[in-house]
Formats: C-alpha cells, sequence, structure tokens
C-alpha cells in the first residue's frame, strides 16, 4: 500500500476525519488511562510517606 | 418438635405480604398510577397519528410496565429490613431461597398482576385489535413474573445504599431487555399479522430459567447485604 | 508441589512484585505488536474496493470489542472466584478489569459509529452487535456503581460480584434476544464486520492489532491492580517493610 504524499496520507480518501477520529480518540484513552494510573500511584505513595 | 412445612412456610409469608400491601394500598396503586401515566406520556411527545400510536403501542405498554415493576421493587425488601423482620426470616429454618420466593411471588400479586389487568385498557389507547390485546395479556402474564424475579436480585444487592432507586434501575433494566424484546415482539408479530407462538414461548423459557436461578441469587446477594 | 508454587501467588503480598515487572514485558509487547498493526494497517493492507479507506477503522473497532466481551468473561470469572473462595485478591482483581474493559467498550462504540456514519449515513445503527456493545457498557457501569456505592470493600466485592456473574450469564441471552430484534426490524442486516471474505493483510492486521489490544490490557489492568492493592492493604505489615511498594 503506497501513500503519495503525506497529504493523501492525512486525508484517507476522503475519510480522513472519521479515521483519524477513531485512532485519535483510542490513543487519547490509552494515554489518559496510563496517565491517571500513574498519578494515582504517585498520590497513594506519598499518602504513605505521611 | 417440626416447625411449619415449606408449603405452610411460604403460604404464611405471602398472606402477610398480601396483608400488609393491603394496609398500604397507596403503595401499591402508585405504581398502578405511574404505568397509567407514562402510557399517556407517549402520545403527547410523539403526536396522535393512529398509525404511529398503533405501530408504538405495544412498546410503550411494555416500557411502561417494565419500569412500573422496578418503581416497586425498592419496596421488596426495604421495610423489613429496616425493622428486622429480615434478619429472622434468613435465620428461620425454612430455604432462604424459598422465603424470597414468596416475597416474589407476593410482589408479584400486588404489582404485576394489576398491571396485566389495566394493559388492554391502554392498549385500547393506541388502538390495538382484539387478537393484539390478548397476546398483550399473555406476555404480559408470561414476562412480569420474570420481571420480579430478576428485580428482587436488584433489590436484594442494592440494599439499604444511597443512590438506590437509579443504581437499582442501572443493574437490572440491561437485564429486563430480552423479556421486554420477546414480550413487545409477540404483540408487534400478531399486530403484523404474524404468530407470537415464538415469542411467547421464549417468555415462557426465560421465566422458567429465572425461576430456577433468580430466587437462589437473591437469597446470596440478601446474606451478602445483611453481614 | 506444582500446586503450591501457584498458589504462592494469590496473596496480595507476593502478587504485588510481580505485577508491577509484568506489567513492563506485557507494556513493551503491546507497543511492538502495536506498531507492527499500525504498519501493516496502514502501509500493507491495500484500500477497500466498496469501502475506501474508511474500512482501516476496523484495526481499532473490532480488537476493542473482542477485548470488550473478553474483559467482561475474565472479570466474571475473577469475581466469581474471590466469592466462592473468598480470596481477597481475586476480587481485587475484578475490580481492576473494570475500567478498561468499560473503555474498550466505549472505543468499540465511538468507532462503530465513526465507521457507519460514512458507511450508512447514521452516527448510530441499531444492528445487533453494536446494541448489544452498547448493553455491555451498562453492565460494566453497574458493576462499577454498584461496587462504588458500597462503603465496606468486602461486601462490596461480594454484592458486585453476584452482578457481574448475573450479567455473564445474561450476555448470551441478551445478545441472542438483540439478534432476533434486530432481523425482525430491519430488513437487510448491516454487519460492521466485512464478509464473507477479507483480504488476508486486513485480516493479518486485525488478528496483531487484538493481540496488542490483549496486551496492553494485561498490562494495565496489572498496573491498577498495584494500586488497588496499595489502597486496600494500607495498614499490612509487609507494606511497611522499605522498597515493599517498588
Amino acid at each position: 500500500m503506497s501513500w503519495e504524499n503525506l497529504g493523501t496520507f492525512i486525508a484517507m480518501g476522503g475519510y480522513g476525519g472519521y479515521v483519524w477520529g477513531s485512532f485519535g480518540v483510542t490513543a487519547a484513552c490509552a494515554l489518559i488511562e496510563i496517565l491517571a494510573l500513574g498519578a494515582r500511584r504517585r498520590r497513594l505513595l506519598r499518602q504513605r510517606a505521611e | 418438635m417440626s416447625g411449619p412445612g415449606l408449603l405452610a412456610s411460604v403460604c404464611a409469608v405471602i398472606e402477610r405480604e398480601l396483608r400488609i400491601a393491603l394496609r398500604r394500598r397507596s403503595d401499591v396503586m402508585t405504581s398502578l398510577i405511574f404505568f397509567v401515566i407514562v402510557v399517556s406520556l407517549f402520545p403527547l411527545g410523539v403526536g396522535a397519528d393512529p398509525a404511529l400510536l398503533r405501530t408504538l403501542g405495544p412498546g410503550v405498554v411494555w416500557v411502561a410496565a417494565l419500569l412500573a415493576c422496578m418503581l416497586a421493587l425498592a419496596r421488596l425488601f426495604a421495610a423489613d429490613h429496616a425493622d428486622g423482620t429480615l434478619e429472622q426470616l434468613s435465620l428461620a429454618p425454612q430455604p432462604l431461597m424459598l422465603l424470597v420466593l414468596a416475597k416474589t411471588t407476593a410482589h408479584w400479586l400486588t404489582t404485576g398482576l394489576p398491571l396485566v389487568v389495566v394493559a388492554p385498557l391502554l392498549g385500547l389507547q393506541f388502538d390495538l385489535g382484539s387478537e393484539p390485546l390478548l397476546v398483550l395479556i399473555a406476555s404480559l402474564l408470561l414476562g412480569t413474573p420474570t420481571l420480579s424475579l430478576i428485580g428482587a436480585i436488584g433489590a436484594a444487592l442494592t440494599l439499604g445504599l444511597r443512590g438506590g432507586g437509579a443504581l437499582l434501575a442501572l443493574l437490572i433494566l440491561p437485564l429486563y431487555i430480552p423479556v421486554l424484546i420477546f414480550g413487545a415482539g409477540a404483540v408487534e408479530a400478531v399486530a403484523a399479522g404474524l404468530g407470537a407462538g415464538a415469542h411467547l414461548s421464549l417468555l415462557a423459557a426465560l421465566f422458567l430459567g429465572t425461576l430456577a436461578f433468580a430466587p437462589w441469587a437473591t437469597a446470596l446477594a440478601l446474606r451478602i447485604s445483611m453481614e | 508441589m506444582i500446586a503450591i508454587r501457584w498458589f504462592k501467588y494469590s496473596s496480595p503480598q507476593t502478587f504485588y512484585p510481580l505485577a508491577g515487572r509484568l506489567t513492563t514485558w506485557f507494556g513493551a509487547l503491546a507497543a511492538l505488536l502495536a506498531v507492527t498493526g499500525l504498519y501493516i494497517g496502514f502501509f500493507v493492507a491495500p484500500t477497500d474496493f466498496q469501502q475506501g479507506e474508511a474500512y482501516r477503522i476496523i484495526f481499532i473497532h473490532v480488537p476493542a470489542a473482542w477485548m470488550s466481551m473478553f474483559l467482561y468473561l475474565v472479570m466474571a470469572m475473577w469475581a466469581a472466584i474471590g466469592l466462592a473462595w473468598n480470596t481477597r485478591l481475586s476480587s481485587m482483581m475484578a475490580l481492576a478489569i473494570a475500567p478498561t474493559g468499560a473503555m474498550m467498550t466505549f472505543i468499540a462504540l465511538w468507532t462503530g459509529a465513526l465507521w457507519g456514519k460514512p458507511m450508512w449515513g447514521t452516527w448510530w445503527v441499531w444492528d445487533a452487535r453494536l446494541t448489544s456493545e452498547l448493553i455491555l457498557l451498562f453492565l460494566y457501569v453497574g458493576f462499577m456503581f454498584l461496587h462504588a456505592a458500597i462503603d465496606d470493600p468486602r461486601r462490596a466485592d461480594r454484592a458486585a460480584a453476584v452482578i457481574a456473574i448475573v450479567g455473564a450469564i445474561n450476555v448470551p441471552i441478551i445478545y441472542f434476544s438483540v439478534k432476533w430484534w434486530n432481523t425482525l426490524h430491519q430488513g437487510a442486516s448491516v454487519s460492521l464486520t466485512r464478509s464473507p471474505s477479507m483480504a488476508s493483510t486486513m485480516l493479518a492486521g486485525m488478528l496483531i492489532m487484538s493481540l496488542a489490544f490483549w496486551m496492553y490490557s494485561i498490562a494495565v489492568i496489572l498496573k491498577r491492580v498495584r494500586c488497588v492493592i496499595l489502597e486496600r492493604e494500607r495498614n499490612a505489615d509487609w507494606l511497611r517493610e522499605p522498597g515493599a511498594t517498588a
């Protein structure tokens, strides 16, 4: 599968919004989940130290 | 020394529940009135086009019946839990499962059965024909006991919790969906000229399956909630 | 002998450090698989004849949907084990799984909508699978909210276990009834996964992404269960020792 240039890759044949909306939200969810867990762990360790 | 037999205990519990319900008639009537009001809301919301209402009718009556059943569930264990009767029942020699079944039966008699009686009148508001109305009665007769049985599990799990009613709804409405689909589906099938046999058989199957499983799950949930 | 080795990890104390090491490994595996899967999805798999480039959403939608269902069953299993054998760690695992499972369900629904709009014109289709996913989300949320509403952790674990088990039993019944409802109310069934055949590169990409999602889920769930252990075992002696929380 070869894309002509970055432009066509992002456009995704006109479906760019849908495709990147899907991948983007998924990546965002994963990121939020990981960061939230990190924050939760740090908060718990901080509470233990008190 | 032998205590009362199993059947006698079950009948005693049902009798007690019915007597309490008769004394608190307004509690029983509330869910019935709620049922009538909710059904009446739909034409007000979607317009009075007879063809549209005829299509919506079975679904609307069924959803309203489902919600009315759910509304009355909070009453199932709450009062007995508050005054300690529930604990006494759990300590009784009779299996808790059976006593739960008795309470659920009484609950259905005071909640589900009145719905079955009133539903055809509401069905007329939606211009349902005589055959669909008969199937409506049959589907509710088969479905509402299942709703009571499933609901009892939710009522037992949420015993004494804050946010009770809404949480109960969140827990059991997804579980009500198959009953709703087959119940409303039966009436819609008959209205469309097809037979309702398959739907009613599935409703009966759901009822039997729930009867076999739900009282046990409810008794387990009660013990968990009371410890 | 083997039985004793297995049960060694059934206490929070021994499981905690193991989970910490495993998280890193599964996380790395997930990243590797995701990169591979995405490469195949965007640079190997060809354009679809009917759906154009929009079909590439399948590389997220299907893995998320599979994980959402798989995680629910695993959650119900751990909850049941915790209920039956009174093992604290099993209940903690069930609790740790729920948010990730719910997230997978949300992603399945979100990508389903974004796929449905260009394909069938509406943001939501009452397709049997999407509708079942929606109900699955309600089941996850019910589990989490019931647990959150009960103050005593052990009562919460056990009550939530009951609803998880009841839900698990109902999932096939719900799916069957929704499928029945869907075929009666809709003429042609709209399917969000391709049939009858899929190009092998598309299938490969989908399977690798599914594995990536699986590894990710394990990594995140193990990380979360460590947090749950820290919260629940607050006053335990083993946590007071230096380096125990590493």
